[in-house]
């Protein structure tokens, strides 16, 4: 990997990545972040995060990229995802049992409609 | 807000975002597919049919938005510059918004949106949930936004530009200066000048120095250290090759709990991809100046905590604190000079760097500046995370963030600052939150745990279970702190057994005082707290407890019975088949009956009773 030298290769990994981050100008219509700190974790992220993988293969989705990040600090109603469709405002879900997680994927990412009664918050945090 | 301006932290401060639209009035009208389904096109007729009646149509403006997300409740409706959120709208009902709302400012209440976990009516936009609004987020800008395994994710949000910039664009004095004229203080709990303490280290002479991260987080409830290592580990490394650029340090160690072995995972991939990049190691940025850092596991000793504990616990030996002076900062790891700083404190540093000083000084109050992680844990609905500017009223904290207490119950008090703090009562719920006003009533700001505690709290209890945990956690150095903290400990165990005498309250003050007056280290000259503030603010519990043997809040299993009202048995036996200890019977459909000297007070026959048959009763 080249080494960062200046401010200048600094503001091109930064470009670069803020797509991928905005979901701006990727090959894919969207993401989906799943929480994984201890506290997601401990509330069964991980059986929800492997409920996602599995439900979108299932479905034969290949356009939707699924990433992990920290607690975003509402620990009480992990695990938390986030979906965040192209063009579209973030949509964060908490209480997201394996179950409700192919809920979301069946109603959110095959026919957009947003899962409301487990939305926790619209817009970015 | 757009994703764009998200990103450059300042606009993440309390930004009039609302005023912004408040010109006119604006009404944004869900046009999503659920919501055209259900009506949302003839509304819209029916509203520009209303506007122009009452001759609005050029003063409000009407946008069709995308999907909002409750498609359940569509129609949808937000009315700005208020931003309330009107539900399941009919044509019919764009005459009394219009005429209500619009002209005489009055909220058509039947038809607000209610969030459907809480039930509660939104008046706001949902985006403006005030778990979310009030929050003012620095230290924890990037957690749960980025992939905390990804530093191209990190760098996306400006991260480690504030590196390159104290490397390429400042001396080693203005990073100090800068730092200094931010306010910043020790988020560790003690609240030391971070600018003073850096600029202790640099002047100290010394070709080898070393700069710590203090990652022990052991006080009961608090969490934040690790939820940042854990979200955003590039935020403390980036902070800590600043600092040792500023000191003149070119080694570093995070000293953290081996309990944490997320936060590890994630720190040591951090490590490594800040190296790849260049942006850590041999000759960073190409300026030079070399950085490295190692990972050093404590084992879980609370007193390793305490700075000078933590140091040599870093240098392979027990972990007991040293008589200062000497500071850290004249003789810390391996005798060098050493600069300690709180993860959370790190965590501040990149966006004082990027966005100046008086930025900063902008939140929080005089003597505080910035915001501070809290941990809402206990008995608080929104249980987790927040950071909050510093001076928020605890009100605000209880009841606007963590969504007040559970179950219908009343507030009682909080604990802040762990073992080494004390608790603050309801009276005090309008107190600013800051360093100086925290310490007038004989707590301390801490590292950020908030335990919340109920009506159904006994605060004797309550000190009784921070003084377990100093006697478990001393480390023996010294006689105040091994002895006298057992010797409380023995007085509570006796008040709360019913055995406590008169004078047992004014011997627990004395031997605090003593205790604080003599221990060697910090956590010893604050172990007392917690039992000294319950005493102050709670002392007729205490009495309660001495005189007359009772527990207020029935918490306290040698003062209370348990007793079954033989009006409201049934005799459905329940309760007798869950009592683990046989101590209930009866036959069926006759009263059951307790048998106190048998009975552990255990709880379980009040959980299954449907009947409200079965009390605590206090005292015996």
């Amino acid at each position: 990997m080249a080494k960062v030298k200046s401010l200048e290769e600094l503001m091109k990994i930064k470009e670069k990545s803020l797509k991928d981050l905005q979901m701006r100008d990727t090959e894919k219509k969207g993401k989906i972040v799943v929480a994984m700190g201890t506290c997601g974790i401990a509330a069964g992220a991980k059986d929800t995060l492997q409920a996602i993988v599995r439900e979108l293969a299932d479905n034969k989705v290949d356009d939707m990229s699924v990433v992990q990040s920290g607690c975003m600090g509402l620990c009480e109603v992990e695990p938390t995802v986030e979906v965040h469709m192209e063009g579209q405002a973030p949509i964060i879900y908490g209480h997201v049992t394996p179950e409700q997680a192919r809920r979301i994927v069946q109603q959110h990412i095959l026919s957009g409609k947003v899962v409301s009664d487990l939305m926790v918050k619209k817009g970015e945090i | 807000m757009s994703a764009t301006d998200k990103t450059s932290i300042a606009s993440e401060a309390p930004a009039p975002r609302v005023e912004a639209r408040a010109a006119t009035n604006t009404i944004l009208l869900c046009a999503g597919g659920a919501c055209i389904s259900s009506g949302e096109e003839s509304c819209l007729q029916a509203l520009r049919a209303t506007l122009e009646k009452y001759a609005l149509q050029d003063v409000v403006k009407v946008v069709e938005t995308g999907c909002m997300g409750m498609c359940d409740a569509g129609p949808l409706m937000i009315l700005y510059p208020e931003g309330v959120f009107y539900q399941k709208l009919k044509p019919s009902d764009m005459e009394q918004i219009v005429s209500e709302h619009l002209l005489k400012g009055r909220i058509v209440e039947s038809k607000l949106f209610v969030d459907p976990s809480t039930k509660v009516k939104i008046t706001s936009a949902y985006d403006d949930h005030p778990f979310f609004t009030k929050q003012v987020k620095i230290a924890t800008r990037n957690m749960g936004v980025i992939d905390p395994m990804s530093i191209e994710e990190y760098i996306a949000r400006d991260g480690y530009f504030a590196l390159r910039k104290v490397l390429q664009e400042m001396t080693p004095e203005q990073v100090i200066d800068t730092l200094k004229k931010s306010g910043l203080r020790g988020r560790g709990g003690a609240g030391f000048p971070t600018g003073l303490k850096w600029e202790l280290t640099r002047k100290v002479p010394g070709k080898e120095k070393f700069v710590l991260c203090n990652a022990d987080e052991g006080d009961p409830g608090a969490f934040m250290d690790r939820s940042i290592l854990e979200g955003d580990p590039h935020s403390v490394l980036e902070a800590m090759a600043i600092a040792g650029y500023a000191v003149g340090a070119q080694k570093g160690y995070v000293y953290i709990r081996a309990e944490y072995p997320l936060a590890i995972e994630r720190l040591t991939e951090g490590i490594k991809q800040a190296k790849e990049y260049g942006l850590f190691g041999e000759n960073i940025m190409g300026s030079g100046f070399s950085f490295d850092l190692e990972i050093r596991m404590g084992a879980g000793a609370f007193v390793c905590g305490e700075e000078t504990a933590l140091i040599e616990s870093v240098e392979g030996k027990r972990g007991q604190p040293r008589v200062k002076p000497p500071f850290p900062a004249q003789k810390g790891v391996w005798n060098k000079p050493t600069l300690n700083n709180n993860v959370e404190t790190y965590a501040n540093i990149p966006p004082i760097i990027l966005n100046g000083p008086e930025w900063f000084t902008r939140i929080g109050t005089e003597k505080s500046k910035g915001t501070k992680v809290f941990c809402l844990a206990g008995k608080i609905k929104n249980t987790g995370l927040v950071e909050v500017p510093i001076g928020i009223t605890l009100r605000e904290v209880v009841y606007d963030i963590g969504g007040g207490i559970p179950n219908n119950k009343s507030f009682k008090a909080v604990q802040t600052g762990g073992p080494s703090g004390g608790c603050i009562p309801a009276e005090h719920l309008d107190m600013p939150i800051d360093y100086e006003t925290l310490k007038t009533i004989g707590t301390m700001m801490g590292s950020g745990g908030m335990v919340f505690m109920d009506e159904d709290t006994c605060m004797v209890d309550v000190a009784k279970f921070f003084l377990q945990f100093s006697v478990d956690e001393s480390c023996g150095k010294c006689t105040p702190c091994r002895e006298g903290n057992r010797v409380m400990y023995e007085i509570l165990e006796r008040i709360t057994n019913g055995e406590g005498e008169e004078g047992d309250i004014e011997r627990l003050e004395t031997l605090g005082q003593s205790i604080i007056d003599s221990s060697l280290c910090g956590l010893g000259q604050t172990s007392p707290q917690p039992v000294l503030s319950t005493i102050r603010f709670f002392r007729d519990e205490y009495e309660a407890h001495i005189r007359e043997k009772r527990c207020p809040a029935k918490v306290c299993r040698s003062l209370i019975r348990y007793h079954i009202d033989e009006s409201k048995c049934v005799g459905c036996t329940a309760c007798a088949r869950v009592c683990p200890v046989a101590a209930i019977s009866g036959s069926l459909r006759k009263p059951h009956r307790i048998d106190p000297e048998i009975c552990t007070r255990c709880g379980s026959c009040i959980e299954v009773c449907r009947f409200g048959a079965i009390s605590k009763i206090t005292p015996i």
